[in-house]
């Protein structure tokens, strides 16, 4: 039965080198600790996304055993072989009392730039997509770019992104929606 | 008139003798000898140690134990290090807090790790304690510096602040501030994970320079490099030192400065931080390498030939921690400089890429175990292996008490024989008789275990991942291995039969974690029955394990002995199996 044969390929454990047939059950790039809902929405914002390519083969979750705080802490070094001077923006978000600042230069593509922003304000960003923006969530991250324009975030190559953005703004509800409809 | 003689010696008499036992274990055995001995022995305990903050309450703690002056606690299982354990999962602290706030008014030391702990905890901490001294959060998370600020406000004899490795919200550096000019206590102060940019220098130089005690120092990124020389000329008598960045461009002023103030330190034997580190600035530290005994250069990206330079300075080193660009000739310069080198950690610069970026292989780490005579514990990243290399490295060392190893790719066999590495590790076992901690990678099956178990018998902690064939291997373990304390297995085709088995030896360790193993819901079920003092967690973010059929295999597994029966404090993604409670959510 159909039924069974996805209930099994559900509950299948992958024991074989990940890469090879199918991807892993538990593949996954990114090395944060977000709740399942949120799996899904990351994973098609990051195919949506036309900047990078995917990486070619899938990643399991926390091997090899380096200590996030390991990771974390090293992209922050390793930032600095190639140039000086990180690209520091401010980051506000509707409601929180408080800005944080981040180096758009650490972050390698948009996927873990929102799952940092995710993090960092404890809240959840929607699916992404180009038609319609992040639906899912009532938060919609935006920034301004040199023109002064408040632009949707994702809308861009993540190239053009870094070198325009001047600030981010983590809108909430109505204001957001309208941004979204004008994407290009 | 022989019972009186038992009887003859006071309280206080023995409460002084027992006053120079300090270790846990010494001091457990004490309790057992007598009831009296019990009674008085737990009246004058001061330290205690829970390794897993879930198998003991705070109420009985402080019932068994009521005028505790120390304490060290830890949560979260190892593998939450690599983010296995979901976020929420537990190990929350304040509780505990809660309970020793009422408790023990004169509480001194606090040391956790791998637990999360908030704000409140941190204040709760700052208004009970009024001698409180040392705070230690190593691995924790869930914190602000608004919490470090109340700590830092309110503790007045404060002598030790150890963040290592914690996930702090940093919302300003001014939190230092909050230290009061009257504060010059501090011995320790470890502010090295902090992100921030804006440290409050001037404050921190002025707590510096007001305490003649310190001896550790380990600032975070936010320092730059000229300003390091300003600290360490108010603290020539630190023993330990963490830089923030080490890089700058090369100014001679700069540098004669800096390399006048390393030269200022006497005592300085231990560095570490060097993030960002530019090469040219390396030989200020020539003056102190000589007396150099521990050097953590985890972060910097530096490569080999600049590895090889500094670490020639070093022949007292005893601890160094290195990206792989130190490679294999680096790691033989170590081998022939460093013969005192008793521990040696080789982390991996590329951790995800398919291919080797450096010339790191098993070569170098053999040279390092023919060279180095006092080496005991290796945790080494690399991306091939063999099983002669392994043989070597065994009847080099047999003193090695911890061996980590960490073949990238899972399951990559002996790059010449093709064959799994069984007899290699076999060898470390076999060899390595005071081996405590083991860490297998590579290509493995059943055979490696029954090695292990043959001849592991001090091995406490096992750590196993995409290896073994059969619940044989899981058996071999389980059976095999008297001193084993934790055991931690990912990605293993480890079922019901080994577990269930070996049931009644899982009350003697600490925990043991499965993830993506082969353990069925049911046999979870059963375990959780039969063994109430186990705590059986299943754990599974995608949907409950009673809506699929009982011999599904769990997600992940978390199994610890408890005297405090099943805990309350799960999120939704954890369930514990018991009897009287039926499936706790």
């Amino acid at each position: 039965m159909e039924n069974s044969v996805a209930y099994e390929k559900a509950t299948e454990l992958r024991l074989g080198l990940p890469g090879i047939d199918e991807p892993a059950v538990l593949s996954s790039v990114k090395n944060n600790k977000r709740p399942l809902h949120d799996e899904k929405s990351g994973e098609n914002g990051k195919s949506a996304q036309n900047e990078t390519a995917p990486p070619s083969k899938a990643q399991i979750v926390g091997w090899p055993p380096v200590q996030s705080y390991r990771k974390n802490n090293f992209q922050q070094a390793k930032k600095s072989e190639s140039e000086c001077g990180g690209i520091y923006v401010k980051v506000s978000m509707d409601g929180a009392p408080y800005l944080r600042k981040i180096d758009l230069k650490v972050y390698k593509g948009y996927p873990e730039l929102l799952q940092v922003l995710e993090n960092m304000f404890k809240f959840t960003i929607g699916e992404y997509s180009e038609r319609e923006g992040y639906k899912g969530s009532d938060y919609e991250p935006t920034y301004e770019d040199k023109d002064g324009d408040w632009m949707l975030v994702g809308d861009v190559p993540w190239e053009m992104f870094i070198t325009s953005c001047k600030r981010l703004r983590i809108m909430k509800g109505s204001e957001a929606r309208g941004l979204s409809c004008s994407g290009v | 008139m022989q019972k009186k003689m038992a009887y003859s010696f006071p309280d206080e008499v023995l409460e002084q003798v027992f006053s120079f036992i300090q270790s846990d274990k010494d001091r457990n055995a004490v309790s057992l000898v007598c009831k009296s001995w019990d009674e008085i022995e737990r009246w004058c305990r001061r330290k205690v140690f829970i390794g897993n903050c879930y198998a003991v309450s705070p109420r009985m703690v402080i019932r068994r134990f009521p005028e505790v002056r120390s304490i060290k606690l830890k949560g979260k299982p190892h593998f939450a290090d690599f983010n296995l354990v979901p976020d929420g999962w537990g190990g929350y602290v304040l509780p505990w807090i809660a309970e020793m706030a009422g408790a023990y008014p004169w509480l001194e030391e606090i040391r956790l790790k791998r637990m999360v702990v908030t704000d409140e905890s941190l204040e709760l901490i700052a208004k009970s304690f009024k001698n409180f001294k040392v705070l230690v959060l190593f691995s924790c998370e869930g914190f602000s510096t608004d919490g470090l600020a109340a700590i830092a406000a309110s503790c007045k004899n404060l002598r030790e602040l150890d963040l290592r490795e914690s996930e702090v919200d940093d919302l300003s550096g001014h939190w230092l501030a909050h230290f009061p000019e009257t504060c010059t206590s501090l011995v320790s102060l470890n502010i090295s994970c902090l992100r921030s940019d804006e440290v409050s220098f001037s404050a921190l130089e002025r707590l510096v320079g007001r305490c003649p005690n310190l001896r550790s120092l380990r600032l975070n990124r936010a320092v730059t490099l000229d300003k390091i020389a300003n600290i360490l000329r108010r603290a020539p008598q630190l023993v330990d030192f963490g830089t923030g960045y080490y890089a700058a461009e090369l100014q001679p002023d700069v540098f004669s400065n800096l390399a006048g103030a390393f030269s200022s330190c006497k005592e300085l034997k231990s560095l570490s931080g060097f993030w960002d580190v530019v090469p040219a600035y390396l030989p200020a530290l020539y003056s102190i390498c000589p007396r150099l005994t521990s050097l953590n250069l985890s972060y910097a990206t530096i490569q080999s030939p600049d590895l090889i330079k500094l670490v020639s300075h070093c022949p007292r080193l005893q601890r160094l921690l290195v990206l792989d660009y130190v490679e294999d000739s680096g790691l033989e310069e170590l081998a022939s400089s460093c013969k005192d080198l008793q521990e040696l950690r080789v982390f991996p610069s590329d951790p995800f890429g398919a291919e080797p970026n450096v010339s790191l292989t098993e070569q170098g780490l053999v040279a390092v175990s023919l060279g180095c005579p006092k080496l005991r514990s290796v945790l080494y990243f690399c991306r091939r292996m063999s099983n002669a290399a392994l043989v070597t490295i065994a009847q080099n060392r047999p003193n090695l008490t911890r061996f980590r190893l960490c073949i990238i790719e899972p399951k990559t066999p002996d790059y010449l024989t093709l064959e799994p590495l069984d007899v290699g590790f076999g060898a470390i076992v076999e060899h390595c008789k005071d081996l405590r901690r083991l860490s297998l990678s590579g290509l493995l099956t059943d055979h490696v275990f029954e090695y292990s178990g043959t001849y592991g018998k001090k091995l406490e902690m096992l750590s196993v991942a995409f290896a073994g064939d059969s619940d044989l291997g899981l058996h071999h373990v389980l059976s095999g291995c008297e001193s084993l304390r934790k055991l931690e297995i990912r990605d293993c085709p480890f079922g019901d039969k080994a577990l269930l088995a070996n049931a009644a030896k899982l009350e003697t360790m600490r925990s043991l974690w499965m993830s993506s193993c082969a353990v069925s819901f049911g046999a979870c079920k059963l375990l959780g029955q039969k063994m109430p003092k186990l705590n059986v967690e299943v754990i599974d973010e995608t949907e409950p394990p009673d809506s699929r059929p009982e011999s599904c295999p769990v997600d992940k597994l978390y199994i610890y002995r408890s005297v405090a029966g099943p805990r309350f404090d799960m999120p939704p993604f954890v369930w514990t199996m018991g009897e009287a409670v039926r499936i706790l959510h």
